[in-house]
């Protein structure tokens, strides 16, 4: 680093009074200085519900890609996963932010990230699982990232204007995270026997729980113009799904959807086991230290 | 007429601070360099400052520093009252980089990024990208060499991707076309 560059960082420190160098140490409000008044015709409480299922798509699932920290194979792929986690958090706190502001009853992002209950969580099951491996991880991400970005691209000319702008950036960046898992999932797919074996595999776990994501919502229904149709995704995110896995010279799994407990999945709060076993950790020091600052 | 003239002196001050503010992550760069300062107004009788900032990626953890520094160096600069607000759209592309911010990363060893794919009108569908082969070659900020390598896609922020350069084999950063 030259002296220069290094005067750049000298002018942070020395300019503010109480700098703090670790990041993280003056949340402020996501959406602060931003009109959240919902749109007339809008129904504020269904559009609540519904960025806090899309919400906690994003926050369950960026969990559990951060739990891969320092697990990855190379330092590259932990600087990926690191950032694809960053970014949905990022979606995550300004969706759980206008999910709150949509309400009405004064709840903020870490009041409803973290002293929520697992049955008033309504992420999709997909994102829950631990990976069993590397090909689960790639697998899994490029399912998902698959779907959200045709969600996304539908939901940036939502009517509601918040909800159309957190979707146009998130866009950007799902465009990116899909690409990475794509390439993955292509080179160990078409790569050694074994890695086709076990990428194979992969796909055979995770498929069961890919039908969730394109069922019909009632919460959906009460949106129109302002929510996406999870149904009228499945065309493009089949389509994408299909250059993947005839690039990587894989199968479609042939895998029967995962049962629902009397008619209820993950948007209705019903999860799967491990589910539990993530919330705690997600929550335990939020909730040993209540309100607290630092 | 003194008051709007002293007003508009004003504006043209808190425009000049807020915009030499330099970003926490890349400090070669400036606010106004990255793109990323959105408005400078004031409000009322000239002591109110209203800032407004875009975030580059929706979890850019620099986001509160920045607003820190605004108000810090606002507030030295003897303007009372400073709100920083945030604002989502539209959504913060590299394309706002300006050519002397683009300058400064090249100088610092970052290459600046190209020009962002716009997709057609949404909702039409993202086109994959199923190698890591680039259409428009990257050209290394060191030697200036076109023959260049993506070794990885993401980098130390969410905003640069790793290259390698064949002709000299340094390792350097590139800002992302987003």
């Amino acid at each position: 680093m030259t002296e220069d560059e290094f005067a750049a960082y000298q002018s942070l420190a020395h300019d503010t009074e109480d700098h703090r160098w670790a990041f993280g140490t003056g949340f402020t409000d996501p959406l602060e200085g931003i009109d959240a008044s919902v749109p007339d015709g809008v129904d504020a409480a269904a559009l609540a519900t519904y960025c806090l299922m899309l919400g906690d798509d994003a926050l369950i699932y960026s969990h559990r890609l951060q739990q891969w920290m320092t697990r990855l194979p190379e330092l590259e792929e932990e600087t990926a996963i690191a950032n694809i986690a960053l970014d949905l958090l990022g979606q995550a706190r300004m969706l759980l932010a206008r999910a709150g502001l949509a309400e009405g009853a004064g709840r903020q992002e870490d009041r409803l990230a973290f002293f929520r209950e697992e049955n008033e969580f309504r992420n999709v099951r997909l994102v829950e699982a631990l990976d069993a491996d590397f090909a689960e991880l790639t697998g899994r991400l490029l399912v998902f990232s698959a779907w959200r970005l045709a969600l996304f691209g539908r939901l940036a000319t939502s009517r509601d204007p918040v909800l159309a702008a957190i979707a146009a950036k998130g866009v950007n960046e799902l465009s990116y995270h899909r690409d990475y898992a794509a390439q993955w999932v292509i080179r160990l797919g078409d790569g050694t026997g074994l890695s086709h074996d076990k990428m194979q595999a992969a796909l055979g776990a995770i498929w069961p729980l890919v039908d969730e994501l394109f069922r019909a919502d009632e919460v959906v229904a009460a949106l129109p113009g302002a929510a996406a149709d999870p149904r009228e995704l499945r065309a493009e995110v089949d389509a994408v799904l299909d250059t993947v896995l005839a690039a990587a010279t894989l199968d479609r799994p042939e895998a029967a959807p995962m049962a629902q407990v009397a008619g209820k999945s993950g948007r209705d709060g019903v999860h799967t086991e491990a589910f539990g076993y993530l919330l705690a950790e997600l929550q335990s020091l939020a909730r040993a230290h209540p309100d607290a600052t630092w | 007429m003194v008051a709007a003239a002293a007003r508009a002196a004003d504006v043209r001050a808190a425009r000049q601070i807020a915009g030499a503010v330099p970003d926490p992550e890349l400090p070669m760069v400036t606010l106004a360099d990255l793109g990323i300062l959105r408005a400078v107004e004031c409000e009322g009788e000239g002591e109110r400052v209203v800032v407004t900032i875009t975030p580059t990626y929706s979890g850019c953890p620099a986001l509160p520093e920045i607003a820190h520094d605004l108000r810090h160096r606002l507030t030295q600069a003897g303007f009372t009252d400073v709100i920083v607000r945030t604002e989502l759209a539209p959504a913060w592309s590299s394309d706002w980089i300006t050519a002397e911010g683009r300058r400064k990363l090249r100088a610092a060893g970052i290459a600046p990024p190209g020009p962002a794919q716009r997709r057609q009108a949404p909702p039409g569908p993202v086109p994959l990208t199923l190698t890591a082969t680039r259409r428009e070659p990257v050209p290394c900020p060191r030697c200036g060499s076109a023959d260049t390598t993506q070794t990885a896609a993401f980098s130390a922020t969410a905003c640069r991707a790793l290259f390698r350069c064949e002709a000299c084999r340094e390792p350097f950063e590139y800002v992302k076309e987003i």
